[in-house]
């Protein structure tokens, strides 16, 4: 590790704290129902809004009711984009003139964006018309964060409140995060973003006149389109020269901002938050890892004020926290030791300071203006969270500097995790924590006050095992139907391909080793199918919980009780994610990464 | 359990509706028109005018082979190199045959060009966008002598020039020193025409 990876991620940290700390506060304020300041402006637009939708916001529901808005709703959202991409070629703002995008890659799209997790079988600017991006896509990144966050207060309503069936009003947790929390910060992090150079324009791509021509090898196709191969079998080319260059553009800021914003992560173009028009700089780099971070992060000491005990949101902070830090160490190491075969090819990987300095270090895939470190942060940051943007390739990284996103994945997005899931998986999984402590020393398990019993212990193993599930199953059926179709590196790194596909999709990531050509109709149903479950399937138990939770008397804590904000309750709740992680996963891996990583010290 | 859902029906279009109109219609826009305001230059995408003609953007990279030029990196767009409207890396994996084979090519390309320098590893690897700006100050030096030669100008001049184009890390910290390749060779076709 150089000086600087060490000062770039301690101003990271606390960047990141400083800000989210003040936003935890409010948030607190939003979703409680009282005046946040924005109130004063905003106040009217939304009480227009209940009337124009026929919402009673003083209206409470029960935990099936609550959930059946959820799901009513979402399915709504992914008809309506489904139909937006199918008829995209005949609607309006569509400069370059895309046509309609397959059935099935559709659908795939429509589950990925509703879903949270932006996976992507396609590339932004050459199948998406701006409409599609802005009034489909995009508003998806708004509300799927806001959906999340309304599951996460549910549940935390079901741990304060006692003996009642009333978890909040589905609607008016909806509304109030899209319009007091994810649009002001959108507004402000899209223009700092426009500062930094990201475009946010209707006109169509630029047209450039470069200053050496280049000569290229271009395939050559025939009337349909199909590559024409020689008597090899390989695809011909013939010399050509590159004059022009078509830039594409677009409202590109005000995307990227909220799929970081909201932990969504689906880019613009298909080189996603590496793309120099969605991360020209170093500085909109910080900007976008802060925003990706951020709610999760302040929703913690959101946790500690609604439950009325900071120290529960502390402690889970530094649950999540602590093994961040020692997983994103891990992935700048093996970054900044570069590609050992290199070496023998006199290729210069030594990070240097001073005049001629360089970042070193594996450079595939990955932008000089961020380097190493930068990378290794964000592609650390972006899976630990379920955002799953990336700034560099992590098909391209090093076997082990590869495990380290694809773990964070598989741990079950609850190292932060998006923007509400990953703080309702987390408290999940401190239910079952303390379900296990319960199990050690013989006594009844209370969270909070609340007593843990078999309905509780059942939905949340529904949440951790679902998937884990999903994923290895996806992968299995995968490597036995479709391997040698998709992949796109051979032996071990394209397993880890198909593994960290599904992972990704199974728990609502998005980020890929892209490599992999997922616009299949396989991937694209059996993917969809994942993304969903990976989802509702999680959020339904999750409601069920704060449902019967919520029916509970508060029992004062007694001697048997286990506090759950002491360092003890911290190891216990880490070990229990880790080895949930571990056990479910290290077979894979072994055959994926691991086997890699030895192969590649030979 | 039927009733229930389809009394949320009507709520849940119609919010839909709302929401898609406030966050994808509204809110592009109102950043859009924001932008064109406070940062109209960076809104358009940046882009460089030479004698009226459109030559490029300040963000996107160009291919550059020649010996009058710095180099760029390498690029793994398709069909050509720094095609900015099909972004993309190789995604080879760090075992991958071809990738072995093309960094050992282009590192002795680098090497044959500027007399035996070893070359840095941002010279044989692709980028993630296809499209990266930006070569380190180690690339840029390791190629000034070749480029001097190519143009008939003093080592020390391009070196100098060089380093005048050299970012460092931004506010200090953040990220790493880096050159523009397109604002270099630009450049230097200015010193070139001065001479």
């Amino acid at each position: 590790m150089t000086t600087n990876a060490i000062i770039q991620i301690i101003a990271y940290m606390a960047a990141l704290l400083a800000l989210s700390w003040p936003l935890g506060a409010y948030m607190a304020r939003v979703f409680e129902g009282k005046p946040c300041g924005l109130n004063r402006v905003l106040g009217p637009v939304e009480r227009l809004i209940y009337r124009i939708c026929g919402i009673d916001p003083e209206r409470e529901m029960d935990w099936k009711t609550y959930a059946l808005a959820l799901l009513v709703f979402s399915a709504a959202g992914i008809v309506l984009l489904y139909l937006q991409q199918r008829f995209q070629a005949v609607l309006p703002l569509n400069p370059d003139g895309l046509p309609a995008v397959a059935p099935d890659l559709a659908l795939n799209t429509a589950v990925s964006f509703s879903t949270n997790t932006n996976w992507q079988n396609y590339a932004g600017e050459s199948t998406m018309s701006y409409l599609t991006q802005m009034m489909g896509l995009a508003v998806h990144n708004f509300i799927s964060p806001a959906v999340g966050i309304c599951v996460l207060l549910a549940l935390i309503r079901g741990l304060t409140r006692r003996q009642t069936a009333n978890l909040g009003n589905f609607w008016v947790d909806l509304l109030r995060g899209v319009l007091y929390l994810l649009l002001p910060l959108s507004c402000v992090l899209a223009l700092a973003l426009v500062w930094q150079g990201a475009p946010q324009t209707f006109a169509k791509a630029a047209k450039a006149t470069i200053l050496e021509p280049a000569a290229y090898d271009n395939p050559v196709t025939d009337a349909d389109g199909q590559p024409v191969k020689d008597a090899d079998g390989k695809p011909t080319t013939e010399p050509a020269t590159m004059t022009e260059q078509v830039i594409s553009l677009g409202p590109v800021a005000s995307q990227q901002a909220i799929m970081t914003l909201g932990t969504n992560g689906g880019g613009f173009f298909n080189a996603n938050a590496s793309h120099p028009f969605e991360n020209p700089t170093p500085l909109s780099n910080f900007l976008n890892m802060l925003a990706i971070l951020v709610i999760p992060v302040g929703l913690l000491f959101t946790y500690g004020a609604m439950v009325g005990d900071k120290r529960q949101g502390r402690s889970l902070l530094a649950a999540m926290g602590s093994v961040l830090l020692v997983l994103l160490v891990v992935c700048v190491f093996a970054e900044q030791g570069g590609n050992p075969q290199f070496t023998a090819l006199g290729v210069d990987q030594q990070a240097a300071e001073g005049a001629a300095a360089q970042a070193g270090g594996n450079m595939e895939g990955k932008e000089a203006r961020f380097g190493v470190v930068d990378s290794a942060l964000f592609a650390s940051v972006t899976t630990a969270t379920s955002c799953g943007a990336v700034n560099s390739m992590h098909d391209s990284f090093t076997p082990l500097g590869g495990l380290i996103p694809m773990w964070l994945i598989q741990l079950g997005e609850v190292i932060f995790g998006g923007v509400g899931s990953g703080l309702y998986g987390m408290i999940v999984f401190a239910i079952v924590a303390v379900f296990v402590a319960g199990l050690m020393v013989g006594r009844t398990p209370e969270y909070l006050g609340k007593k843990i019993e078999p309905f509780e212990t059942k939905m949340a193993s529904l949440v951790i095992l679902i998937p884990p599930f999903l994923a290895l199953l996806g992968t299995a059926a995968a490597v036995a139907t479709q391997a040698k179709t998709a992949i796109g590196n051979p032996g071990a790194h394209g397993f880890s391909e198909i593994l960290y596909a599904f992972s990704s999709m199974a728990n609502n990531n998005g980020s890929a080793f892209a490599g992999l050509s997922g616009n299949t109709l396989f991937y694209n149903l059996v993917g969809a199918l994942a993304m969903f479950a990976g989802r509702f399937w999680l959020a339904v138990p999750t409601l069920a919980i704060a449902g019967s939770l919520a029916a509970k008397k508060i029992v004062p804590q007694g001697e048997g009780t286990l506090p759950t904000h002491t360092p003890l309750f911290i190891a216990l709740l880490v070990s229990v994610v880790a080895v949930v992680g571990a056990l479910t996963f290290f077979p894979a891996l072994a055959l994926g990464p691991i086997a890699e990583h030895l192969a590649l010290l030979r | 359990m039927f009733k229930t859902s389809l009394s949320q029906c009507r709520p849940a279009v119609v919010m839909l509706l709302v929401l898609t109109v406030l966050t994808g219609l509204a809110y592009p826009s109102l950043v859009a028109g924001l932008a064109h305001i406070l940062f109209p230059r960076q809104a358009e995408g940046s882009l460089i005018e030479k004698d009226g003609v459109i030559v490029g953007s300040e963000f996107i990279g160009q291919p550059f082979s020649g010996d009058g030029y710095f180099w760029s990196r390498p690029s793994a767009t398709s069909p050509n190199p720094y095609n900015a409207s099909s972004s993309g890396g190789s995604n080879l994996g760090p075992a991958n045959e071809d990738l072995l084979k093309s960094a050992a090519d282009r590192a002795q390309a680098f090497r044959k060009a500027n007399g035996g320098a070893q070359a840095p590893v941002d010279m044989v690897t692709a980028s993630a966008s296809g499209l990266d700006p930006h070569i380190t100050p180690a690339a840029a030096l390791a190629q000034a002598p070749r480029v001097a030669a190519g143009r008939g100008l003093p080592e020390e001049a391009v070196r100098g020039l060089v380093l005048s184009k050299v970012e460092g890390r931004q506010l200090g910290i953040l990220g790493e020193p880096r050159v523009n390749v397109l604002a270099l060779n630009m450049a230097l076709d200015l010193l070139a025409v001065k001479k």
